[in-house]
């Protein structure tokens, strides 16, 4: 029985049909790792999963409840038990970082200040920010900003967690420690992730299962190594970091003189 | 031709769609303003209402006060230079007093609010916007209008009226040392002439327009944040466009209800 469900998502923007026909199951207590190439509509489904839009036909279930078509109380109820860290930390600039990880346990719990400041705490100490509470978002640095992002979304110790390109600008010592807790929050608590993310080296640690997304279509889902495994080029080609020709000598010179010809013309 | 019917009807339609918005943000707010109140609301919520008080009200009370002063003194000489001609020397200071309360109070506190916390609200929702906090908001099972909008507004709704009698108090004060200076008139004799002159019925006038100047302010100003879509080009826009409007609508608010208060007045 999955946990999330997406079903013949179409989404579309001004005519543009970003997300076309997608279908994905993630099983519960999988770490599933989004691929994809900049502009592939990797985030547009992030949030629409997130049930921040809407899309223009399909279904994305989460534990069991329609999101696309749910009412405002039930997508609540849903997004309590869902953790979020988005790509630009997206922290409370008026909070400092221990309120921020705190602002969903004051409100939506009913446990005492003294208890919460110790699980704060904790979320900081597992991301490696046990000291730096006190400071102002405007004082981090935006991988310590990633970082406490990651630790106000495991705050209320969710049962999915959503990370959208959670090591990108981290350096490879602090990425490999949040990848490493990814893993051990998975095996520990059996918390189902959604990862995004560009990186191979991350993707290919953390994931159980890998699905690749090229011009909104799957091209891939799959384990690692069905996905190592794939012959399809556009795979490969991500895979192997080989870059699509476009800044070669006799491309350019060819396109120049197809410019030159065009002016011509005219 | 056509293309200028088109561009009437298109731009008819948006500002139908804005007053729309503000509508329904309106309601919106009113219905999630319950989480503000002191004692039945969220104490979180109280407390950013009280700190955006201090911001609204007490932040601004030099401008407001030196801004009441400089328009007393404006109204009064003003009022002076053609009331003397008919030996009416004495009217100015009915002319300041219910000036003040009637209208410029309410209005020079409105326009001053609105360009320090319409454009304020305006830029830290956009900002908001820009940076995913207010999806961030959502997807923590955050109401943005309960979270964002209603601590403001009721902030506004005490900030503002409070705001208005201070200023009415800073504009007559002026109108008195002006009548001091010019006739020799002493500052208890002039409050008293003050009192006799106006009624309970300018006073509360003056507020209910200010509560009204409170929502316009409060409302624009979070609507324009909300809109923001794209970069920080975009929230400086917007910044200016709340000011603009808020400005506009408070004006043409203002115009409204002296017009209800002038014909309720006549019977």
């Amino acid at each position: 029985m999955p946990i999330i469900s997406v079903r013949d998502l179409v989404v579309e923007y001004d005519g543009r049909r970003v997300l076309d026909g997608l279908n994905l199951d993630i099983q519960p207590g999988e770490i599933m790792v989004l691929l994809g190439g900049s502009g592939s509509g990797k985030s547009t489904l992030l949030r629409q999963i997130l049930g921040l839009e809407q899309p223009k036909s399909g279904s994305i279930s989460i534990k069991g409840t329609d999101v696309t078509r749910c009412s405002q109380a039930e997508l609540t109820k849903v997004r309590r038990s869902i953790g979020v860290a988005f790509q630009s930390g997206a922290l409370f600039n008026s909070l400092s970082v221990e309120d921020n990880v705190a602002l969903t346990l004051r409100e939506h719990t009913a446990l005492a200040p003294s208890i919460i400041d110790l699980v704060v705490w904790m979320k900081l100490a597992v991301v490696g920010l046990a000291d730096f509470g006190k400071l102002q978002p405007r004082e981090l640095s935006g991988g310590m900003k990633k970082r406490a992002a990651v630790a106000r979304a495991l705050a209320l110790d969710p049962e999915i967690l959503v990370l959208d390109e959670p090591s990108a600008g981290l350096d490879p010592i602090v990425a490999a420690e949040l990848d490493e807790l990814i893993v051990f929050l998975k095996e520990t608590f059996q918390i189902t992730a959604l990862v995004v993310t560009h990186e191979l080296s991350s993707a290919f640690r953390i994931a159980d299962r890998i699905a690749m997304l090229f011009n909104g279509r799957f091209l891939a889902v799959g384990t690692k190594d069905e996905m190592r495994a794939s012959q399809h080029p556009r795979v490969r080609q991500f895979l192997n970091r080989a870059p699509d020709n476009q800044v070669h000598a006799p491309a350019v010179a060819a396109y120049l003189e197809q410019y030159v010809r065009s002016r011509e013309a005219n | 031709m056509a293309n200028l019917l088109e561009n009437a009807g298109r731009e008819t339609l948006s500002q139908l769609d804005y007053v729309g918005s503000l509508h329904i943000q309106l309601w919106a707010t009113l219905r999630g303003m319950r989480t503000a109140l002191p004692l039945v609301g969220n104490r979180y919520r109280w407390r950013a209402a009280v700190r955006q008080m201090l911001e609204i009200g007490v932040d601004a009370l030099p401008m407001v006060a030196l801004l009441a002063v400089c328009s007393g003194f404006i109204l009064a000489m003003q009022g002076a230079s053609e009331l003397r001609r008919f030996g009416a020397l004495h009217y100015v200071i009915d002319l300041v007093a219910v000036g003040f309360t009637r209208e410029l109070g309410p209005l020079l506190t409105a326009i001053a609010v609105s360009g320090r916390s319409g454009s304020a609200f305006a830029a830290e929702i956009g900002t908001m916007r820009v940076t995913e906090e207010i999806d961030a908001l959502k997807v923590m099972a955050f109401e943005p209008v309960e979270f964002v909008i209603a601590p403001k507004f009721l902030a506004a709704l005490v900030a503002v009226p409070c705001l208005s009698i201070v200023s009415n108090f800073f504009g007559i004060l002026a109108g008195g040392l002006f009548m001091f200076f010019s006739t020799r008139l002493s500052l208890p004799l002039y409050f008293h002439y003050v009192l006799s002159s106006i009624e309970l019925r300018d006073v509360s006038a003056g507020l209910i327009k200010s509560l009204a100047f409170a929502v316009i302010i409060a409302q624009v100003g979070c609507l324009e944040g909300f809109r923001v879509r794209g970069g920080p080009e975009a929230v400086g826009r917007s910044t200016t466009t709340a000011v603009v409007r808020s400005t506009f609508l408070v004006i043409v608010a203002d115009a409204v209800f002296t017009t209800i208060f002038y014909f309720v007045g006549k019977t």
